[in-house]
């Protein structure tokens, strides 16, 4: 059997406009493409990705402009396709004034207390 | 139920989510699990019994094993006759005893 | 067959810019000291760990010179632990990311280290024993 894998986003936009993608989200789907039974957490600043309307076009260094900026929620919302759940914690989310309509659909709902309960149904929680 | 050792590598003094790791630990412990929580780098800042070092001592009463790497402390010059009570330093080795045993490992 | 377990390891810091890539090595150091067979897949900032074109400084605030700093290169301590783990009977397997060698332009690692992908720190922690993530923020 797969292992299960429980893949926790803390961490945001730390490295985002480089890479033109969040690493973290990156490898989930690159991971879920070589085979890995993977369900995604966003907590923390992460929540934010979840957010309706981001927009990180517009960048340019001198005459160099950045072509494809990150989408994150378009992101988010791909890992659907791939029979990928994604959960987030609703704690995080009110604290930093976001409402569920500020959000994209599809995510299944998380709380802080719930997350340890949340933890015994896989085989490893990669925390990155 | 299941075994976790749970890696703290960051201080409550500068990063507010460290609240929400130690009350991972005490959601755990509460359902049953056996929870190291090993506390590394900065980690270990609040083992010195200061404004932000009564969570760990809660932790520990409540069941956690609550470590401290010993050359994280020493590197700070927090000495035992510092720390807050029921934090206890160890050696570094002791996640890798339990990553071998199989425990569920994250790292904050 | 041994029976000694296999541990992998993900990083993501690159050197000298925070504490984790140390503590990552201190963790690896004690595994090869037992003789585990140890691997680590280094995505992101990591992939410079083992970067072959580090090279040692002076450090003219202390007056020292080259040979006196002595300046720790995160190259030389894999090759250390490299050795440490086959001495006791293990072994160390690096690979790099190889999309994020690209973009760091950091091609030349130290002999033995080999490009990968996702996929193969999925197929390491399907047969390791247990599998740490150390994320960066």
């Amino acid at each position: 059997m797969a292992l299960k894998i429980l893949s926790i986003v803390e961490s945001a936009y730390r490295a985002t406009l480089e890479e033109q993608d969040d690493p973290i989200l990156w490898i989930s789907h690159a991971l879920k493409g070589a085979g890995a039974d993977i369900t995604v957490l966003l907590r923390g600043n992460a929540v934010n990705y979840a957010v309706k309307g981001q927009d990180a076009s517009g960048l340019s260094f001198g005459d160099k402009k950045q072509t494809h900026p990150p989408n994150l929620e378009h992101d988010l919302t791909s890992f659907a396709g791939k029979g990928v759940k994604v959960f987030i914690v609703q704690d995080d989310v009110a604290e930093r004034g976001l409402e569920r309509t500020d959000l994209i659909d599809g995510l299944e709902s998380s709380s802080r207390s719930k997350v340890a309960g949340m933890l015994n149904d896989y085989d490893q929680i990669w925390h990155w | 139920m299941a075994k976790y050792l749970l890696i703290e590598s960051r201080d409550p003094f500068v990063a507010a989510n460290v609240g929400h790791y130690y009350e991972l630990a005490s959601g755990l412990v509460k359902d049953g699990n056996e929870v190291t929580l090993f506390l590394v780098q900065n980690g270990v800042l609040p083992a010195r019994k200061s404004t932000q070092s009564q969570p760990l001592a809660d932790l520990a009463k409540a069941g956690v094993e609550v470590l401290a790497d010993e050359f994280s402390l020493r590197e700070r010059g927090i000495t035992t006759d510092r720390m807050v009570e029921g934090v206890k330093s160890s050696p570094l080795d002791i996640v890798i005893d339990q990553l071998a045993e199989g425990r569920k490992t994250l790292w904050h | 067959m041994s029976d000694k377990p296999t541990l992998t390891f993900c990083l993501m810091d690159p050197p000298y810019e925070n504490a984790r890539s140390t503590t990552a090595l201190r963790l690896v150091d004690i595994a090869a000291r037992r003789g585990y067979n140890i691997n680590v897949f280094a995505y992101e900032g990591a992939v410079g760990l083992p970067f072959l074109a580090q090279k040692a400084h002076p450090n003219k605030v202390h007056g020292r010179d080259a040979e006196e700093e002595d300046h720790p290169l995160p190259k030389d301590w894999i090759a250390a632990l490299t050795k440490t783990a086959a001495d006791n009977g293990g072994k160390l397997a690096w690979i790099n990311c190889g999309l994020c060698v690209d973009e760091r332009g950091v091609h030349e690692a130290l002999e033995g280290v080999t490009r990968g992908t996702p996929g193969d720190l999925l197929k390491w922690a399907e047969s390791s024993t247990n599998t740490l993530i150390i994320g960066t923020h």
